[in-house]
């Protein structure tokens, strides 16, 4: 064959050049790219522009950040006084820091938590593992809002836990779980444990056990072969299952409203108090659009690892 | 790998395991409990169970979130896979670093900033042009765009990774692209269809923060109204409720799972019948060479 037909062949035979023409093709692609982009990427443009109006009595409860004038011209009337404010109340410093402490003391818990379980299901018959993975998988499936309640039965004061404990005369009055920063973490690990098992697993699972043979072959003590082998190899999942708990858990609003208490000023529940407590729409979406570019990061991170894990 | 099995990894599973079960199997212990002392057992009682079905608040807020997850879970199940078959099949488009972008966003976005921006798109929209009226029709479209990510990311790993030498095949006997594709690839990504399906009416049936943001004056879905009575403190009707749900979502997932397990080993025992009536035909052809 010529060598200069070789592109054009290749491209005539690749997947999706002939599956559809091209009319075909946008009818596919247009509904799906149109539909999010109308109603989830375009409501970041209004959320930054309402983010430079001011906060009025009226329906939208907002000013105009620009109006046209009956002579067509253009007035621009946009304030910063939302961002400054951000600056100069702490609040909204203090809850960012915060979440941020939360969400990552929480993902170290269930790492510490989620290893060994994980390692313990790679490491099963090839039938318990079916079964142990539809265990792990189903609380996820349940309700995420209800399952959060549930912890409230056994935290509370008069809860199964202070019952228990007072029955076995461990402690003479209740413990005081409720409300309190221990609640909010026991919530978050509670919650957000399956996420971190199930691509700890994924990793775990796929390892070559010949390695560690091999290792303790060579007279490798097996606390050494984890250090060496098993964990590096399974960075990949410690990394994708890190992102699935703390990105979700700096944003969480459900966790800290239900089990948290004033202790706790989850970015999630100020951004939640502003909206429907201070009705100050542009100072939420101020704190949005602030809270979003401090996030963009890690969701970076997360986009490119799973970007890696589809092509391998 | 025998050896490498340590009781001591065994046990610490059993007690995570344990402790992701143990608040939900006390909740429906307690929603058992004839007494309304939530600590104090008074004995077994379906009490709580028939109270729901007279509370018409609930029962209201039940039907609508059905009705929503229904609606948005079936539309988010075909822009996800549209969205799917683009990133898969398609390698070069204009807008394809967008789509990539979008469908995997919602995934990460704290729900809070998704409910408020959307919420902020509606007031907009409503001012502009006349349209949406805060109610069911912004609840379903908010729900779509989240839960046609998560399908689209569930059918996009299961398409890449489905065998396309039987759409080939199929393609080569004369079927036209989009028929071969229908009767040979979108049965071998169904699983992932039908649990996508469910994850998307699932997570709609359990949104309470985005709702909340884009929900009307009339319009108070089921996690809203439970939101609200838990905020209030634990009251046992509620416990019941959960109990419920949660025990017709475990046993849909089973079913499910396992309806598609058996679909899946009928599949693979066709393939190898299929496989095995091929030797059957080769092997006399081997003879005569």
């Amino acid at each position: 064959m010529l060598p200069t037909l070789d592109p054009i062949i290749k491209r005539a035979m690749s997947p999706g050049s002939y599956f559809l023409g091209h009319l075909g093709r946008w009818l596919i692609i247009g509904p799906p790219l149109l539909f999010l982009l109308v109603f989830f990427l375009v409501p970041f443009g209004f959320a930054l522009k309402i983010s430079f109006a001011e906060a009025a009595l009226r329906i939208p409860p907002f000013t105009e950040v620009w109006t046209i004038t009956a002579d067509h011209h253009l007035h621009l009337t946009p304030s910063l006084a939302n961002f400054r404010y951000l600056f100069t109340d702490e609040l909204y410093a203090v809850s960012y820091l915060y979440s941020l402490k939360t969400a990552f003391f929480s993902t170290i818990l269930c790492l510490l938590i989620g290893y060994p379980m994980a390692y313990a299901m790679a490491r099963a018959s090839k039938g318990t593992q079916g079964i142990l993975m539809l265990i792990i998988i189903l609380p996820f499936w349940t309700s995420f809002l209800l399952r959060v309640y549930a912890l409230e039965n056994i935290i509370r004061d008069t809860g199964l836990l202070n019952t228990v404990l007072m029955w076995l005369g461990i402690i003479d009055h209740p413990l005081k779980l409720m409300r309190t920063t221990f609640a909010v973490y026991l919530g978050i690990v509670y919650s957000y444990l399956p996420f971190m098992i199930l691509p700890l697993y994924a990793t775990l699972e796929k390892m070559d056990l010949g390695l560690l043979e091999a290792a303790s072959d060579l007279g490798s003590k097996p606390w050494r072969a984890f250090f060496d082998i098993t964990l590096p190899l399974s960075l990949p999942g410690v990394i994708a299952g890190s992102m699935l708990v703390f990105i979700p858990a700096i944003g969480e609003y459900v966790i800290p409203a239900l089990l948290g208490g004033p202790d706790n000023p989850m970015i999630g529940r100020v951004l939640w108090d502003e909206f429907f407590e201070n009705h100050d729409w542009p100072v939420a979406a101020a704190v949005s659009i602030a809270f979003l570019l401090l996030l963009a990061a890690p969701m970076a991170l997360h986009q490119y690892t799973r970007a890696r894990d589809l092509e391998s | 790998m025998e050896e490498r099995r340590s009781p001591i990894l065994f046990t610490f599973l059993c007690f995570g395991i344990a402790f992701l079960y143990i608040p939900m199997l006390v909740m429906i212990a307690y929603s058992f409990n004839a007494s309304a002392l939530v600590s104090v057992w008074g004995g077994f009682s379906v009490n709580w169970y028939v109270e729901l079905v007279h509370n018409r608040q609930i029962l209201s807020a039940a039907w609508l979130s059905l009705e929503i997850a229904t609606i948005a879970s079936t539309l988010a199940l075909v822009l996800g896979t549209l969205a799917a078959i683009a990133l898969v099949r398609f390698h070069h488009f204009r807008g394809r670093f967008l789509l990539t972008g979008m469908v995997n966003a919602p995934l990460v976005m704290p729900e809070i900033i998704t409910g408020i921006t959307q919420l902020l798109l509606f007031v907009s929209m409503l001012k502009l042009f006349g349209w949406p009226n805060r109610g069911i029709t912004t609840i379903v479209i908010s729900h779509v765009a989240f839960c046609s990510a998560y399908v689209a990311v569930t059918v996009q790993s299961r398409l890449a990774s489905a065998d396309r030498s039987l759409e080939e095949a199929a393609m080569d006997l004369g079927a036209r692209p989009w028929r071969a594709f229908w009767d040979t690839t979108l049965p071998i990504i169904s699983p992932a269809l039908i649990s996508s399906w469910l994850l998307s009416f699932t997570l709609s049936l359990d949104d309470l923060v985005i709702s909340s943001f884009v929900s009307g004056p009339r319009s108070s879905t089921l996690p809203m109204v439970i939101y609200s009575k838990v905020k209030m403190g634990v009251s046992p009707d509620i416990n019941a409720l959960a109990s419920l749900i949660i025990c017709a979502m475990g046993v849909v997932v089973v079913t499910a799972g396992a309806f598609m397990r058996r679909a899946q080993r009928i599949r693979e025992r066709d393939i190898q019948t299929a496989a095995r009536s091929e030797g059957l035909v080769s092997t006399p052809i081997r003879y005569v060479r």
